[in-house]
Parts: structure tokens; C-alpha cells; sequence
């Protein structure tokens, strides 16, 4: 449902209208420019498909069928595994490793994620938006570089920057001999993957803020508002699906994200063990490949409720902006008519 | 009205404003200031200082086999797997942009969640079982497929909003003067999608080539693996980080896709089409 909504809003407005109506239909000949036909259609997609039918899907069907035996990498049940059903899942439950593990990695995905990348990322956005210059140049480079160099390369200049002896942050805070690494872990992987990933909201948010009629922000201003309540009441309700789907997928890749692991290993004593370094050890680190399997159907659980929970928000965005619109289109700011 | 244009307050916020995008210019700077001074350096060391400047590292460097290797497996990696992907993903996008299939947009979102999930941690053991099986561990075509089934249905969803925004008028007239389907694509969708394609691409690239997980877990022969993973053996005798190469390979290694993200943002202007749009 909201995905054929969230799909058709997405295109400009201007063919907006035959969209619903062509939803509805299983094929629509006269959309069919190209004359495929829906059997060659059918072969365009096939390819594609396959592939990720069987790199994609089968290994998380696997996982699925993997989580319900004891396989293990060595031993007995390496050869012969048997069907315990649920008894993983339940042992995952009850396992303190595995919630402390959750714990951190919903701490990381707020921290860095939901509050770090989206607030930084709509800093910079904002802070941008109609500026130009060298100072915007450098500042845009250097977070975009941020965001594109290889995760090796980035754990290990992170590992340089707080390195505990002749790091270059101790050497600025001329605190020789802190080891940030081990003294606060999870406040420096939170830290780092805000630097990682800010490049992303920023973007999106530019791409969005660029919808917002600039006479609008004038209007307000005269009325008026501050900064805060223009944000709140002009610029935040034209960018909701915007800050929506940038938190879906910001969250989601932040929730999977597997490059702590470079940087500190899950260690000083699991403190930065999220649940994919969890997975990782306990699967291949102390070879319970069958409990890991089930710690990762969890997880996709967990993902599968996120993502539900985003579109859900999204389909009641669309809807209420529907009936907003019909009035007319140049709908005045919202303070204007409170 | 008459608080907004006091100007004390207004040199204030100002002065506040720079201050703070200074701040972002040092956090964003500063852990990025020793890849551009070590590589440099003739003693380089795990602080980023002014180099007493040498080009020796990259000397060093290039006499190491592995290292050369290594990043001419990255280009296989990359480009084979970009190729498959930007070509997979073109087909698939435009037969579903123009033809509609019932449940198409869920079937969608299904296989992108799922593709953000999957291609993680998740499902390490099943991958390398499922590649044994099919005797792909210690190829390349392994790792390029497996990273293809992974990044095709993001490259469908960010293609098919390109498609779904280009006029069909032109292949209808094409198709009056009885061209293929592939020929229509091919001579009439493909020039004007090029950016989208251009931007799929890239994102591949820049995917496998950071990538360090599959390349891990598949590739067992070492002068097969890729500079993701051989990075991580650099060390000197004494079993100290090599710091001399470490930071000259990093460079070598960074900067393929940092050219092509120039090369793409100046030439099709890297920002969301509508991409990922809600």
C-alpha cells in the first residue's frame, strides 16, 4: 500500500494524476511505449532476478533454516546437525550477551543515526542551502570525502586519530596518553560514524530543501517567526517524507553496519559489541553457526519492524497531505493561519 | 520584526554561525589530515604533522607484489561486478518501468530491505556454503556475483525512478519504424538515462571497491585478495603496523574513487534525481 503511494509520489507532478488509476490495472497496454509485451518483459527481468534469487534470497531462506538446527562448525552437529525449532530463539532471549548486544547496537543506531548523521546532515543542509564560496566547497569536499573513501582506510585512520600515544586528538587536547578507544568505545564508534555517514542526510535534505519555495521562508520572516519556527512550521512539514526515508535508511545501514568491527573489534571487553560483531563471533568466532543464524533472523526481524513502522509513518504523510491539498495548491504557511 | 534586525544580535548569530561551521570543518578535517601528510613523510608516525617530504613510500610501495596485486584485483572486482550491475539492473528497470506487474513496488521494497540486511553479517555462513557448493570459493566470478545479487535491487529501485521520468514519445516513434525492444533500449533509453546509469555505476564501483567482508570469506588464495582485505597485512617484522606503506597504499587505494566521484559529479552533477526520493 504505501509503497505504490510513496512510488507514484516520487514522480514530478506533472503525470502525478494518471498514476493511481494505472495502479489498479495488472498491465497497462498504452503505458507500454516500447512494445515489450509482457512476455519479453519477463525475459528483460529474468536475469536480474535470478541472480538475486540466488545470491540473495536462497542465503536468507538458509539463514532461516540454519537457525532452527544446532550446526555448529566442528564437532558432531557439523556433520549431522539436528532440527531444534525454536529452542535458538529462545536461548537468544534469555542470553545476556545477546541483549547487551541489542542494547548497544539501538544506542549506536540513535546516537549516530537517528540523532548525529540526520541533525548534522540537516546543519549542513540548511547552513548551505543558498550560500556559495570557498568555505561551502571545502566544507562540502571534506564531508563528502568522509563518506567515500574505503572503510578500511577510514578504520584505520580513526584508530591513528585516537590513538592513545601520539594520536593526533591527544596531541591537539594535549592529553597524552588518553586512550579514547578503551576509556569511552562506544562514544567513539557513535562519533566516528557520524563523521562516516553524514554525507548522506545532507545530501538528501538538500535535494529536499530545494523544494521549499523560497518566497515561503520570505513571507514567514516578515510575519515574524524566528528561525525555530520556521523550521518547525514552513520548511519541516514540506520535507517529512524527505526526513522519513532518510531515517529508514540511515537506520537500517547503521543497524547492519559491520565496520566497528575494523576499528575496535567489539572489544575493550565487548562494550562496542553490536549485533553484527556479535553474529560474527559467535558464528564463526566460537563456532555456533546454527544460534549465530538464529541471532540473525532476529535481527532481520527487527529490520522487517523498523521498516514497517517508517513506511506506515509515510503512508499517513501522504495521506494527510491529499486532503491538505485539495483546497488549492499555494496552501499559505501554517502560522499565518493559526 | 524588531528583534530579527537588531544588529548586535545579528553580528552575533554571525559570529556564532562561523564558529560553528569551523567546528565542522575541523571535525571533518582533522582524521583526514594524516592520509594526505604520512604518505609524505620519511619517518611517518601515527600523528599527522608537516612531512620532511619524500616520495621513497611510494617506491617502497610499488616493489611490493602484494600490493600491486592487489589493487589489480580490486579493479576485477569492481569492474566486473559494476558491469553486471549497471547491465542486469538497465534491462530489469526499464521492462519494469514500462510494463506493470501486479505487486511490482512491493516485491521492490521486499528485495531492497532484504538486500540492506542480507548482504551484511547475516548471512556470512550460508554464502560461503552456498559458494562452495557451486565451487565459486576462491574465484572471482564468486565474489562478483555474490556482490551483484547483493547490489541489484538498490541499482533496479534508483534506475527505475530514472526510467520512470523519461518520455516514452521517443520510443514510440522508434517503434514505428520497427525497431527491437532491445534496439529501441539501446539507442533510445540508454542515451537519455545515461546519467542514472552513470550514477548506478559508480555506486557499484565504489561498493566493491570497499568492500571487505565477501572478499574475506571467499577469496582463500592471497594473491587473489583485494586491497580491502590486504591492508590488513602490512606489518613490519617486529609486528608493528607498517606505517610507510599502510598510509601510501590507503592513498593509492582512495583515490580511484574519489577521481570518479569527481569525474561523475562534474559531469552529471551527483545528486538525488529522484533517486531515492520519498
Amino acid at each position: 500500500m504505501a509503497a505504490t503511494t510513496s512510488s507514484a509520489e516520487a514522480r514530478t507532478p506533472g503525470e502525478g494524476q494518471e498514476e493511481p488509476e494505472a495502479a489498479e490495472l495488472p498491465v497497462a497496454p498504452e503505458r507500454d511505449a516500447a512494445g515489450l509485451g509482457r512476455r519479453r518483459a519477463a525475459g528483460f527481468v529474468a536475469p536480474a532476478l535470478i541472480l538475486i534469487a540466488l545470491f540473495l534470497v536462497l542465503p536468507a531462506v538458509w539463514t532461516l533454516y540454519l537457525g532452527a538446527t544446532d550446526y555448529r562448525l566442528t564437532g558432531i552437529p557439523a556433520i549431522d546437525p539436528s532440527f531444534v525449532g525454536l529452542d535458538n530463539v529462545t536461548k537468544a532471549l534469555g542470553d545476556s550477551g545477546f541483549l547487551d548486544s541489542l542494547w548497544l547496537t539501538l544506542l549506536f543506531v540513535l546516537g549516530s543515526a537517528v540523532i548525529g548523521q540526520a541533525g548534522l546532515g540537516f546543519a549542513l543542509a540548511w547552513w548551505m542551502r543558498d550560500r556559495k564560496g570557498w568555505v561551502k566547497g571545502l566544507l562540502e569536499a571534506l564531508v563528502m570525502l568522509s563518506w567515500i573513501l574505503p572503510s578500511s582506510v577510514v578504520a584505520f585512520l580513526w584508530i591513528a586519530f585516537l590513538d592513545r600515544d601520539g594520536g593526533t586528538l591527544n596531541e591537539l587536547l594535549r592529553t597524552p596518553g588518553t586512550a579514547w578507544l578503551l576509556d569511552h568505545p562506544m562514544l567513539s564508534i557513535i562519533i566516528y560514524n557520524v563523521w562516516r555517514g553524514s554525507a548522506f542526510s545532507m545530501m538528501l535534505y538538500a535535494a529536499a530543501l530545494g523544494n521549499v519555495p523560497a518566497s515561503h521562508l520570505e513571507t514567514a520572516r516578515l510575519a515574524g517567526a524566528n528561525g525555530w519556527q520556521i523550521l518547525r512550521d514552513v520548511v519541516f512539514p514540506r520535507i517529512r517524507g524527505h526526513v522519513l526515508t532518510n531515517l529508514l535508511l540511515i537506520s537500517l545501514w547503521t543497524f547492519n553496519d559491520f565496520t566497528p568491527f575494523l576499528i575496535t573489534a567489539g572489544g575493550p571487553d565487548g562494550k562496542t559489541e553490536t549485533l553484527p560483531v556479535f553474529i560474527y563471533k559467535t558464528a564463526l568466532g566460537s563456532g555456533q553457526l546454527g544460534y549465530g543464524a538464529a541471532i540473525s533472523f532476529l535481527m532481520l526481524l527487527i529490520n522487517l519492524v523498523v521498516a514497517v513502522v517508517y513506511l506506515r509513518l509515510l503512508g499517513q504523510k501522504k495521506k494527510s497531505r491529499k486532503t491538505a491539498k485539495s483546497p488549492g495548491e499555494s496552501r499559505a504557511p501554517e502560522e499565518e493561519a493559526a | 520584526m524588531t528583534h530579527s534586525s537588531d544588529p548586535v544580535r545579528a553580528l552575533l548569530r554571525g559570529v556564532g554561525a562561523y564558529v560553528l561551521v569551523a567546528l565542522a570543518l575541523a571535525f571533518f578535517a582533522l582524521p583526514l589530515l594524516w592520509l594526505a601528510s604520512a604518505p609524505f613523510d620519511k619517518h611517518p608516525g601515527i600523528t599527522a604533522s608537516v612531512p620532511e617530504f619524500t616520495l621513497d613510500n611510494f617506491r617502497r610501495l610499488w616493489d611490493n607484489p602484494n600490493a600491486v596485486n592487489s589493487l589489480a584485483s580490486s579493479v576485477i572486482l569492481a569492474v566486473g561486478s559494476a558491469v553486471l550491475v549497471v547491465g542486469l539492473s538497465a534491462l530489469a528497470a526499464y521492462a519494469l518501468s514500462r510494463v506493470r506487474i501486479r505487486g511490482r513496488d512491493g516485491l521492490l521494497y521486499a528485495l531492497l530491505l532484504l538486500s540492506s540486511i542480507v548482504t551484511g553479517t547475516a548471512a556470512m555462513v550460508p554464502i560461503f556454503l552456498l559458494a562452495a557448493e557451486l565451487n565459486l570459493v576462491d574465484s572471482y566470478l564468486g565474489v562478483i556475483l555474490v556482490l551483484t545479487g547483493g547490489l541489484l535491487p538498490a541499482a533496479i529501485f534508483i534506475l527505475k525512478d530514472f526510467m520512470d521520468t523519461t518520455p516514452r514519445s521517443y520510443e514510440e516513434s522508434a517503434r514505428v519504424f520497427g525497431a527491437s525492444p532491445l534496439r529501441v533500449m539501446k539507442d533510445v533509453v540508454v542515451p537519455v538515462v545515461r546519467p542514472g546509469l552513470a550514477t548506478v555505476g559508480v555506486w557499484s564501483v565504489a561498493q566493491v571497491w570497499g568492500n571487505f567482508l565477501i572478499p574475506f570469506l571467499l577469496l582463500r588464495s592471497p594473491d587473489k585478495s583485494p586491497a580491502a582485505v590486504v591492508m590488513y597485512t602490512f606489518y613490519t617484522e617486529g609486528g608493528q603496523p607498517d606505517l610507510a606503506l599502510i598510509s601510501t597504499f590507503s592513498l593509492l587505494y582512495s583515490l580511484p574513487v574519489v577521481l570518479m566521484f569527481l569525474f561523475v559529479s562534474r559531469r552529471y552533477g551527483f545528486r538525488f534525481h529522484g533517486g531515492i526520493k520519498a
